[in-house]
């Protein structure tokens, strides 16, 4: 366990690097660098703007700059706002919860439904009811999801007005039961698509459970149903999908700006669009590098827990 | 004495594009209390259908039909003919009045669970005990399979034992019950040798105190000298020989249970050397097209046109307790081809 | 060379491979109804401008946010009063034209890559699909964004934009079924006749790899169409003037209580084009995977 555990942190860190120097690409992809902010301002000289550059430290060699600004990833030194000159890492982690309360509750909201769909589906294979899911979910997975979030707020919140149209909360309300009812148009279209995911491989996983020899062997120990199909088949199928949840997490966070972006929700992918509307740059970055740093977190976690979950992987 | 198990008629068809295409025809048998009765044949004879059906392991209704009955005594003491029950009564049954043990051990326990769980599993849905005492059930069952230091494999994982182990583990799953019944298909075949030879002796032991049927399923008459009392040859879902161990493997009369038993390298030396089927000619025939008469005219030696492919043969006893399903059995004992 | 190598590829593409296929293809109902929807679509973004009464790009201030088949305007008109039928066919052409462009861009790119990782393996293959996890780690609309944002938005551009995030789904597959395919009889064959590594490479491992590429392909249109719908939903993809089915929606956020046929018309589109090309994806990996004709 602690070879695989050292392995999987190893790779990790290749990748991290990696991420770092896509990053720092990008951040100098941008039309005069890191400095079009400044260019933009009208009055500014060049004399001016070399002065910036030089207590940026952005006339050094690219190499030099690089290195000094990953050490400073690493030192959690992630640079200031060009906005409010607030600290970038501040500032994400106080949009951070409101992302992750969604991300959480509609992947919590989607595993719970996918797996129910897709074993379903798998038992009942070919039925009208495996037929309906496979087809609704290729459907689901073709919504645009920023365009279901705007069909929905037509719909429950503009003509039956049942739900609020966005935001977090109610200014002046904030109750948990008013969190809620905030959540649940958000929770609702982004789980839709996460939905269609996870019980298509849900599915899949199932169909390669169902017919193994142990399963035989547990309907011929004299199991009922229920007892086979949820100790053996479903706890099986739910083996793969724990590596799965985890390359899965990309598009979850994905998923979850997109929606926030529809519902005003006040979380990272707001903050992000912001922040591109603002050319603010370290935030914009410091959003990207902690995004990707969530993923390979997410991944490396998933790992782990396979290697919890599945007693072959734990030993070997 | 009356029998643990009588199969009656027992035919299984599978649905397929053209319509059901049987693959047993109308088998019966039946099998007395302590008494071992080893169904042989190739690959795609139909054998394990066979046992598969009476477990009611097989694809339910619309894909597979099964007819005939398969009578065994329920708890109460009262016959019950397995064919004629719902999954919802057969989970009484099974794993508790009739049992089953697979070829590959391996694959046949659940990876993640550990072994103690799965030998508990199979007592505590039968009987209302608590979790301590399925434990102290299972270790004592563990015990009885003879594997050493049973208390500490109580909550090992299958990857972490041994091929003959898990076996060992398989059957202490299936005798969790004292089942009046244990199918054994292919135990022994995923076997090194060795150990092949100890998990027939545990099973023989096993048999010995507890008095219970068996029914092997094998292909290997090596296997079959070892452990059998009586034996059933199966061509094509047919019962084509049936008879004891000693007048079969002594005296075989139809040919195909001569060209299996040619194919055995020494009956001395038999149970621990694998057999090797592959000496007939020829594939066992497709069910969806069986040829006329004698299915095994085609690969048969003795094939007589005009005779073996017209009419198919009726199964006959040759003597007390030898049947045999041969439309020349008389001629060839006269030809001298079989003693 | 040649005619040594020529009875190779005859043997890596048999004849009889096609007509199975298609066959196969044709018996996936839905497949089939996403090829005809998008024959249709095509069609209609290609001839529909020119039949239609209305220019896409003509003001009409009198006729503003007029409903959906009232008028003589058959999907209504925005805020502008111009025609929504004539727009979202013209942004059709767009919005199909970017899908298939960054299709193409980022099939040759990963296809590219995933057969050199797949072939040379060793600390090369290692270092490129650790790249292809490393880009994999970015949510692909976060990347996109941020491109479009700091790169000035054209038509060109954002394909390549979206191309340079949607090539590594690609490289994947492609490196695997190389890797497989490397060790197989007629690549030792090759091989040993003293055929090229690049030969080896594009002549006969990928035309063997070429059911895969043309799945994932296929759904990297639907999901190209997908991201330049989004950008251009938030302003930094097509710009307007120019109509895309994602920028049509841009405008259509605010009036979606007054006028919400501007948002539902253009994201039926959408989802419609891209449930075809998800369809057409899905048929073609059952035709293509032989496995299926066991059922």
């Amino acid at each position: 366990m602690t070879r695989y555990i050292l392995n999987r942190l190893g790779q990790s860190a290749v990748i991290l690097v990696l991420v770092s120097l896509i990053g720092f690409v990008v951040l100098n992809l941008a039309p005069g660098g890191p400095l079009s902010q400044f260019a933009l301002t009208p009055g500014m000289s060049q004399a001016e703007l070399d002065r910036i550059a030089e207590q940026l430290g952005l006339n050094r060699p690219l190499l030099v700059q690089y290195i000094d600004w990953f050490s400073r990833l690493f030192i959690g030194d992630w640079g200031r706002s060009f906005r409010d000159g607030q600290s970038v890492l501040a500032i994400i982690a106080g949009h951070l919860p409101a992302t992750l309360l969604l991300m959480g509750t509609s992947t919590l909201v989607s595993i719970l439904i996918g797996t129910w769909v897709g074993v379903m589906g798998a038992v009942r294979r070919y039925s009208v009811f495996d037929t309906l899911a496979t087809v609704g979910a290729m459907v689901a997975l073709s919504i645009p999801t920023f365009w279901f979030g705007l069909v929905a707020i037509y719909l429950f919140s503009l003509n039956l007005k049942w739900l609020p149209a966005g935001s977090m909360y109610t200014i002046g309300d904030q109750s948990i039961g008013d969190y809620a009812i905030h959540l649940i148009l958000p929770v609702m279209v982004l789980a839709f698509v996460n939905v269609a995911i996870w019980s298509r491989y849900m599915r899949s996983a199932t169909l390669e459970v169902i017919d193994q020899d142990f399963v035989r062997t547990a309907r011929a120990k004299g199991l009922p149903y229920r007892r086979v199909l949820i100790h053996h088949i479903v706890r099986n199928a739910l083996l793969p999908m724990i590596t799965l949840a985890g390359l899965q997490l990309p598009t979850i966070l994905g998923g979850a700006l997109v929606t926030e972006t529809v519902f005003t929700w006040p979380g990272m992918g707001r903050l992000f669009l912001d922040s591109i509307g603002y050319s603010d740059y370290p935030v914009i970055m410091g959003i990207l590098m902690f995004s990707a740093i969530l993923v390979l977190l997410g991944n490396l976690m998933a790992d782990l827990l396979v290697g919890l979950a599945d007693p072959r992987v734990r030993l070997g | 004495m009356s029998a643990n198990i009588t199969v009656s008629d027992l035919s299984v068809s599978f649905r397929s594009a053209r319509g059901y295409v049987p693959v047993v025809h109308g088998i019966s048998f039946s099998i007395r209390p302590g008494e071992t009765l080893a169904l042989v044949g190739e690959s795609g004879s139909g054998k394990s259908v066979t046992s598969m059906a009476i477990m009611k392991l097989l694809a339910p209704a619309p894909m597979t039909r099964i007819e005939g009955r398969a009578v065994v005594t329920d708890n109460q003491g009262n016959p019950v003919d397995l064919v004629a029950l719902d999954e919802k009564q057969l989970r009484h049954i099974r794993g508790n009045r009739i049992a089953m043990i697979f070829q590959e051990p391996l694959t046949s326990l659940n990876p993640v669970h550990t072994v103690g769980d799965q030998i508990a599993e199979a007592i505590r849905f039968h009987e209302r005990l608590s979790k301590a005492e399925a434990r102290r059930r299972a270790l004592s069952l563990l015990e009885q399979v003879g594997i050493p230091e049973p208390a500490k494999r109580l909550d090992t994982y299958p990857h972490e034992l041994s091929g003959g182990m898990r076996q060992r583990v398989m059957i202490a799953i299936a005798l969790a019950m004292e089942p009046d019944i244990l199918i054994a298909d292919e135990p022994t075949t995923a076997l090194d040798v060795t150990v092949q030879a100890q998990i027939l002796g545990l099973l023989r032991d096993l048999q010995r105190k507890k008095g219970m049927a068996i029914l092997f399923i094998t292909h290997n008459f090596g296997v079959v000298a070892e452990i059998a009392d009586r034996v059933m040859v199966m061509y094509a879902g047919r019962i084509v020989e049936e008879g004891s161990v000693l007048h079969v493997l002594s005296s075989p009369r139809m040919p195909y249970t001569r060209g299996l038993l040619a194919s055995v390298p020494r009956l001395e030396h038999a149970g621990l050397g694998q057999a090797e089927l592959g000496t007939i000619p020829g594939y066992v025939p497709d069910p969806a097209a069986p040829p006329a008469g004698c299915a095994f005219h085609p690969r048969c030696a003795h094939n007589k046109p005009g005779i073996c492919d017209v009419e198919p043969p009726e199964l006959v006893e040759v003597r007390a307790g030898h049947q045999l399903r041969c439309s020349r059995w008389q001629e060839l004992c006269l030809e001298g081809g079989v003693r | 060379m040649t005619t040594a190598a020529a009875p190779l590829s005859v043997f890596a593409t048999p004849a009889w491979y096609q007509n199975r296929t298609l066959r196969r293809f044709m018996r996936h109902r839905l497949a089939v109804m996403g090829t005809v929807m998008i024959a249709l679509l095509i069609m209609a973004c290609v001839f529909g401008p020119y039949l239609l009464p209305y220019d896409d790009l003509k003001i009409d201030i009198r006729h503003r946010f007029a409903a959906p088949f009232t008028g003589d305007h058959y999907l209504g008109t925005d805020a502008l009063g111009r025609d929504t039928a004539a727009r979202l066919l013209n942004a059709g052409r767009i919005s199909l034209l970017v899908g298939f462009f960054a299709m193409v861009i980022s099939t040759v790119i990963g296809a590219s890559i995933g057969v050199i990782a797949g072939y040379y393996r060793g600390w090369l293959g290692a270092v490129l699909m650790r790249i292809v996890d490393a880009f994999l780690s970015f949510p692909s609309v976060f990347l996109v964004l941020v491109l479009a944002a700091f790169i000035k938005p054209n038509p060109i551009m954002i394909t390549v934009i979206i191309a340079a995030t949607s090539w590594m789904e690609i490289a994947r597959i492609v490196e695997t079924e190389i890797r497989s395919l490397r060790e197989r009889d007629f690549i030792l064959a090759a091989r040993m006749i003293g055929a090229s590594s690049r030969w080896i490479m594009f002549r006969e491992l990928v035309p063997n790899a070429i059911g895969p590429i043309i799945v994932a392909a296929t759904l990297t249109i639907a999901h190209a169409i997908l991201l330049e719908a989004y950008i251009s939903f938030l302003g930094y993809g097509i710009q307007p003037p120019l109509p895309s089915w994602g920028n049509m929606l841009n405008s259509a956020q605010q009036y979606l209580g007054k006028a919400p046929w501007l948002a539902i018309v253009p994201g039926l589109a959408i989802t419609l084009a891209v449930a075809s090309f998800n369809f057409i994806g899905d048929g073609l990996r059952d035709a293509l995977d032989g496995r299926s004709d066991l059922k």
